[in-house]
């Protein structure tokens, strides 16, 4: 068992007067998958983000590396902990290497440059993405499946131990939502954690190692990919009766 | 449009970058200094500026052209980068120094100041405590409970702008004919009356001092602030610094010599066309650029028909409009 990543102790969330989740705990390690389920404003992201550092939890504390993230300098938390956000606005227009660059913000001093070894580490993210000889085009210039894969990049270069994503797979087709899955499952065998956000029941039983499944009304499951993925507790968070099929080894949710 | 460069911009070439537009600015003075309507030769204004020159070719270069050329370079800088700040403040491309009513509470204060004929410095004094004024009440404002955002901070400006706005239109209305002509003049940017520059000199190195630390950051806060955020940038603090930097350098200029339009919106974009949008490069680039370009502007103001001078704010829109426009269609070709 390898060291642990992220406890989230007896964590609860409230956004104005309403409870997204009541209390509960969690722990993942290093090398370990979890997947954040639940349908629209369950408050998927706000548990993320939560966990990120960028807002606080109601009740309960979060540790990164066995520190709480209070005592982070943020600096410090940015080498250890990327996100990947759910909006990539961009405004202006840049190259895509000037964009993923950005990622190597938290590795340079006040006065750094970026060097010939940030640039060859950005130069590999985009490679890893697909976006090989997109280095020169401008970030206003692609498309939306493009953009989420310079962000993705841009969160490669940053190199962090805990990944954190929201939704991954966004504007993503078929092929790179795979593709890029596959990508973070890699980083996390190699013993980095990795906490997404997803839509799809079938991604998150595919690559998650833990499940942490939210209702809506408050409610939370957390535990094992296979104590939470079932018919009836995925039924009743969605309000969609959904059912399981096992197909060569894997299992498979499809909505009646 | 020349395609967005790949690499960042390397401390080497920003440097090569600077020198050249050092070495441009510096040009753009002296053209400043040999125009007008006495003929002096450049041999001359380099023999009155080392003081081995003496008459009235000398007094005109130090008493009037030089305090003058400074004051319209230093007012281009302090917009030019007062810009390119707004613009990364609130993400907005549209952004220019005046946009969050600081020139608006300026106006206010310098008209208010002229209608009751007082004299010249209680006029800049006005000024400056008109736009400190809009500057705090715009703050206060956005601030409220603390949750300032982008939108928020932008509607507030464009508000109290608008509110300005409604006074100057009753100032105008309602004050004497003798003075309407200079108090219109000092609305559209007028660098005749500057005879000071070097306290602006001083805000503008001030500023640059105080913004370049934090350059990168900058680059980070213009991905987005949830980017920002996670790169480990304390983007709260950081938009304070901006917002009381950008100010103060637009209160400066508009202070000095009015409220000259386009500066603050078109260099910023110029330079960014051109060097990219990194703000280690772009921030001092953009000041140097400025300070060019409305020196340029003035002293075409001054020169085109002579004896009559224009207001430079009506060049700096005249000549801005069409370059921008050429440059932005330009642009929507790549995409």
């Amino acid at each position: 068992m390898s060291a642990t990543m992220l406890e989230v102790d007896r964590v609860a969330l409230k956004v104005g007067e309403r409870w997204l989740c009541c209390e509960f705990g969690m722990r993942l390690a290093g090398g370990e998958c979890l997947a954040l389920l639940g349908p629209n404003g369950a408050g998927k992201t706000t548990l993320l983000n939560t966990i990120a550092g960028l807002r606080q939890p109601s009740v309960g504390e979060i540790r990164i590396e066995g520190r709480a993230l209070a005592h982070w300098d943020s600096l410090a938390l940015a080498r250890c902990r990327g996100v990947l956000c759910q909006h990539q606005g961009d405004h202006f227009s840049s190259s895509v290497l000037q964009t993923v660059l950005v990622g190597r913000h938290p590795h340079l001093g006040r006065w750094g440059w970026e060097g010939e070894a940030d640039e060859s580490l950005a130069r590999a993210a985009l490679r890893e993405v697909g976006l090989e000889g997109f280095e020169a085009r401008d970030v206003l210039t692609l498309s939306g499946g493009e953009r989420q894969r310079v962000a993705i990049a841009t969160l490669l270069t940053q190199a962090p131990r805990l990944f954190l994503l929201d939704e991954p797979s966004n504007h993503l087709d078929l092929h790179f939502q795979i593709a890029m899955l596959d990508l973070f499952r890699r980083r996390a065998d190699e013993g980095c954690g990795v906490v997404m956000v997803l839509h799809d029941v079938n991604l998150a039983a595919r690559y998650a190692d833990h499940v942490i499944l939210l209702d809506g009304r408050g409610g939370v499951k957390a535990g094992p990919r296979d104590a939470i993925l079932r018919e009836d507790l995925l039924s009743d968070a969605f309000g969609h009766g959904l059912r399981r099929f096992d197909c060569d080894g894997r299992m498979v949710f499809l909505p009646e | 449009m020349r395609s967005p460069r790949a690499a960042s911009a390397l401390p080497g070439r920003t440097l090569l970058v600077l020198a050249g537009l050092v070495l441009v600015g510096v040009a753009s003075v002296l053209v400043a200094l040999v125009s007008g309507e006495m003929r002096i030769a450049p041999v001359a204004v380099i023999g009155a500026l080392s003081g081995t020159l003496s008459g009235i070719e000398s007094d005109v270069i130090r008493h009037l052209r030089l305090p003058r050329a400074v004051a319209v370079f230093v007012c281009g800088g302090l917009l030019a980068m007062a810009g390119a700040l707004m613009q990364v403040l609130l993400r907005n491309p549209l952004a220019d120094p005046y946009v969050l009513g600081i020139s608006g509470g300026a106006a206010v204060g310098a008209l208010a100041a002229m209608m009751f004929g007082l004299a010249p410095w209680l006029v800049d004094a006005s000024a400056f405590a008109g736009a400190l004024a809009a500057m705090l009440l715009v703050f206060g404002l956005a601030h409220g409970d603390g949750s300032w955002t982008q939108t928020r901070l932008l509607l507030t400006g464009v508000i109290v702008a608008a509110g300005c706005g409604a006074v100057i239109t009753l100032m105008l209305s309602l004050a004497p004919d003798t003075r309407l002509r200079s108090m219109l003049f000092w609305l559209m940017g007028d660098a005749s009356g500057a005879s000071n520059p070097w306290p602006a000199a001083v805000a503008l190195l001030t500023g640059l001092i105080v913004v370049l630390p934090f350059a990168r950051d900058l680059n980070v806060l213009a991905r987005g602030e949830a980017t920002a955020l996670s790169l480990g940038v304390r983007v709260q603090r950081l938009r304070y610094v901006l917002y009381v930097v950008a100010s103060l350098l637009t209160a400066v200029a508009v202070t000095l010599i009015g409220s000259v339009g386009f500066v603050g919106l078109v260099v910023p974009h110029l330079v960014r066309f051109v060097i990219g949008n990194d703000q280690r490069l772009l921030l001092p680039a953009a000041m140097l650029a400025g300070g060019t370009l409305l020196t340029l502007a003035d002293t075409a103001a001054r020169t085109v028909i002579a004896p009559t001078q224009l207001p430079v704010g009506v060049l700096t829109a005249l000549i801005g409009v069409p370059v921008f426009l050429f440059l932005l269609s330009r642009t929507r070709k790549v995409g």
